[in-house]
């Protein structure tokens, strides 16, 4: 264990490859940070969120710009969901947030149709227009339903 | 009534065992803060625990996660989910697989070192040359293995982790002809840096402190005999590579989910 | 004169080291049963006894590595078993100590061994260091194996830089224990030479174990004899005429052992363990 040039050399590359490795998990693997100072945080409420959590990805056009930070219960009664967005997206006050299944036995997340007003959302803002996740038990229920209806005519 | 004399006796010293560790680590956390601050030897520490453990956890990095993918990519392939490949074996390799198994192997290759080597200076007196010139033996021998155990552990472990990313890439990729794209993107997109990559950072550091006490703990307080060394050595393998998987338990169950 | 030597209230000034009705237990072994003796300043003093008798436990007792179970052992004047641990430096910066084998630092050079506790206790500059122990090796018959490690020495060369390093702070005691042992012949005049040219010329209280009767008594100023867990001190010749049938006998086996080679097999070997640890 004798000091020496080498050893002391080896040391460096070695903890320069371990901070590396961190790094890289960190931030290339561990993904962007979309909540802090400049972030873009907006809040959308639903009529029923169905399987959605949080960290569940959003999408627009089927790319990740952001992810759900929280669900929670406002005065209505209604699931209000926090949206943690990429802080460089322009996104227009009319826009639209639906909750998606990936196939048809995945896990649920959040797609954005950008609206066509000039004026975009700022962080705290809202998105008016929700569609809710559609279940399908409600659909299975809707269609013997729609079917007894049918029988009884 | 002898077998529960035993049990109870063992039990005991079990208790007694922990207290004398906690008054070890006591002198160790102590030493710590005190002057001089022994950088030279931290430094060679550092390259004896995480320099001479490269070979053994990058080649066992990337051997685990090959067959970690190997195994989830025929799994999952059976629901049409091969595409998930990526994010299994990322996230059970930087939540669990990563720390815990570079702990282990740690454990094995440096830990017994640090134990041999300290219960040899019992042995030949070196401990006792060390009190006599008023030198603390705990602050000059101890202590500068502890930190450099720590410190070298979190970089292990990501350096296991990434060769296990890599490992299972060359398996998925190029043997069973999944898209590469789809590997690393399912693994960066299911991968997140609070949940996941603090756990296994915090895991690895608490699985540094824990072989580091336990290692220089039972060199310190071994019998000054050959039998005494070879006790302390594997006496230390197999109570730290307990504590490492009971520990894991814990944090797991800690970190929820 | 045998008997027991009687501590009669000594002055504390009279002994630079003093032992007063120790009793001490290793094990279930009692090794010590009420051991009274004193170290005269500036002397050179070899402890004698069989194996076992306690030789190696009396330089630990001194230097504050085992506490007595009861009595009381003084050095310098102050109570060494009452100190705890922090505060044992202060007696210990005063002594040098000699372990068997050497007990140097495997993973260090002689140079920084020798050097160590100049580096950790003092504020010298790294040129006066180089100078201070350049010279303690040369002394001791070491000049050229600064740059080696301890399992390059043989033993006689890694006793005398451990030497070096026992007195490179200026002590006013060193302890040596059993440094003789398992050196050729040559070596043990050697090491002898040393110790008593090195004690005359710091004026240093020398206590030395021993088993080698010749050197033992051609050195010492006074002979400290361990036998049944007591002391009995004297001068060689004292000793030599003693009519106390365990002095006889074991002077008796002693120097048999030393003149017939088919007893050497008897001398305990205290061998350094070869290496130590990983480096």
């Amino acid at each position: 264990m004798q000091p020496s040039p080498a050893r002391d050399l080896t040391v460096g590359l070695f903890v320069l490859a371990g901070l590396a490795a961190l790094a890289y998990l960190s931030i290339q693997v561990g993904g962007m940070e979309y909540t802090g100072p400049g972030g873009l945080q907006i809040y959308a409420t639903f009529e029923e969120v169905g399987g959605l959590r949080p960290r569940a990805p959003i999408a627009i056009a089927g790319v990740k710009v952001g992810q759900v930070s929280a669900i929670r219960l406002d005065g209505d009664l209604r699931a209000r969901v926090t949206l943690d967005l990429d802080p460089s997206l322009q996104l227009p006050v009319d826009s639209s947030a639906r909750i998606v299944t990936s196939g048809l036995l995945g896990d649920q997340f959040i797609t954005l149709e950008p609206g066509a007003e000039e004026d975009m959302l700022v962080s705290g803002g809202e998105i008016d227009f929700t569609e809710s996740a559609i279940s399908l038990e409600s659909l299975i229920g809707k269609f013997v339903n729609d079917a007894g209806l049918e029988e009884e005519k | 009534m002898n077998a529960i004399e035993t049990l109870g006796f063992r039990t005991l010293m079990l208790v007694v065992h922990l207290g004398r560790l906690g008054v070890f680590v006591g002198r160790v956390a102590r030493a710590s803060v005190l002057p001089p601050t022994r950088l030279r030897r931290f430094v060679g520490e550092v390259f004896d625990v995480g320099v001479l453990s490269l070979p053994i956890v990058c080649l066992s990095g990337a051997t685990v996660g090959a067959v970690l993918g190997f195994q989830s990519y025929v799994a999952l392939s059976r629901f049409g989910a091969a595409g998930s490949v990526g994010s299994v074996v990322g996230i059970s390799l930087i939540r669990e697989f990563g720390p815990v198994l570079t702990a282990l192997l740690v454990t094995g290759r440096a830990g017994s070192a640090i134990a041999a080597e300290i219960a040899s200076m019992v042995q030949t007196g070196q401990i006792d040359g060390l009190r006599m010139m008023s030198i603390d033996p705990v602050h000059f021998v101890v202590m500068p293995k502890a930190w450099g155990m720590l410190f070298a552990m979190p970089l292990l472990s990501a350096l296991f982790i990434v060769f296990a990313i890599a490992g299972g890439y060359a398996v998925v990729v190029h043997l069973l002809g999944l898209d590469p794209g789809t590997y690393l993107t399912s693994l960066e997109d299911s991968v997140n840096l609070h949940e996941d990559v603090s756990q296994s950072v915090t895991k690895a550091l608490v699985f540094g402190v824990v072989v580091a006490c336990i290692a220089t703990y039972r060199g310190y307080t071994s019998e000054p005999t050959s039998a005494g060394v070879s006790a302390a050595t594997t006496g230390t393998v197999v109570v730290a590579s307990v504590a490492v998987l009971l520990l894991d338990y814990v944090l797991t169950s800690f970190w929820g989910i | 004169m045998g008997g027991q030597l009687a501590l009669d209230r000594p002055l504390a000034g009279d002994f630079h080291i003093a032992f007063d009705g120790v009793r001490l237990s290793l094990g279930r072994r009692e090794v010590f049963r009420g051991l009274s003796c004193g170290f005269l300043r500036r002397q050179i003093t070899v402890v004698l006894g069989g194996s076992g008798a306690g030789k190696s436990t009396m330089l630990r007792l001194i230097g504050g590595l085992e506490r007595p179970d009861a009595g009381s052992v003084r050095v310098a004047g102050e109570e060494v078993n009452l100190l705890p641990e922090r505060q044992l430096f202060r007696v210990r910066e005063r002594i040098g100590m000699l372990f068997q084998g050497g007990a140097l630092l495997d993973s260090m050079t002689v140079f920084d061994n020798v050097a160590l506790p100049l580096r950790e206790h003092t504020r010298l500059s790294e040129a006066e260091i180089a100078e201070r122990v350049g010279r303690n090796l040369a002394a001791v018959g070491l000049p050229d194996v600064a740059d080696l490690f301890p399992r390059h020495l043989s033993g006689g060369m890694s006793r005398r830089a451990a030497l070096a390093r026992s007195v490179v702070m200026n002590p006013e005691i060193v302890l040596c224990d059993e440094p003789f042992s398992g050196l050729d012949p040559l070596n043990v005049r050697r090491i002898e030479a040393l110790l008593v040219d090195l004690s005359r010329r710091a004026g240093l209280t020398l206590v030395v174990t021993s088993h080698h009767l010749a050197s033992s008594l051609r050195m010492a100023d006074r002979i400290v004899f361990l036998v049944d867990g007591r002391a009995v001190s004297g001068s060689p010749e004292e000793l030599l005429q003693s009519p106390d049938r365990r002095i006889v006998d074991f002077l008796a086996a002693e120097s048999q052992a030393e003149f017939d080679p088919s007893r050497l097999g008897d001398e305990p070997s205290s061998r350094p363990a070869a290496g130590g640890g990983a480096s």
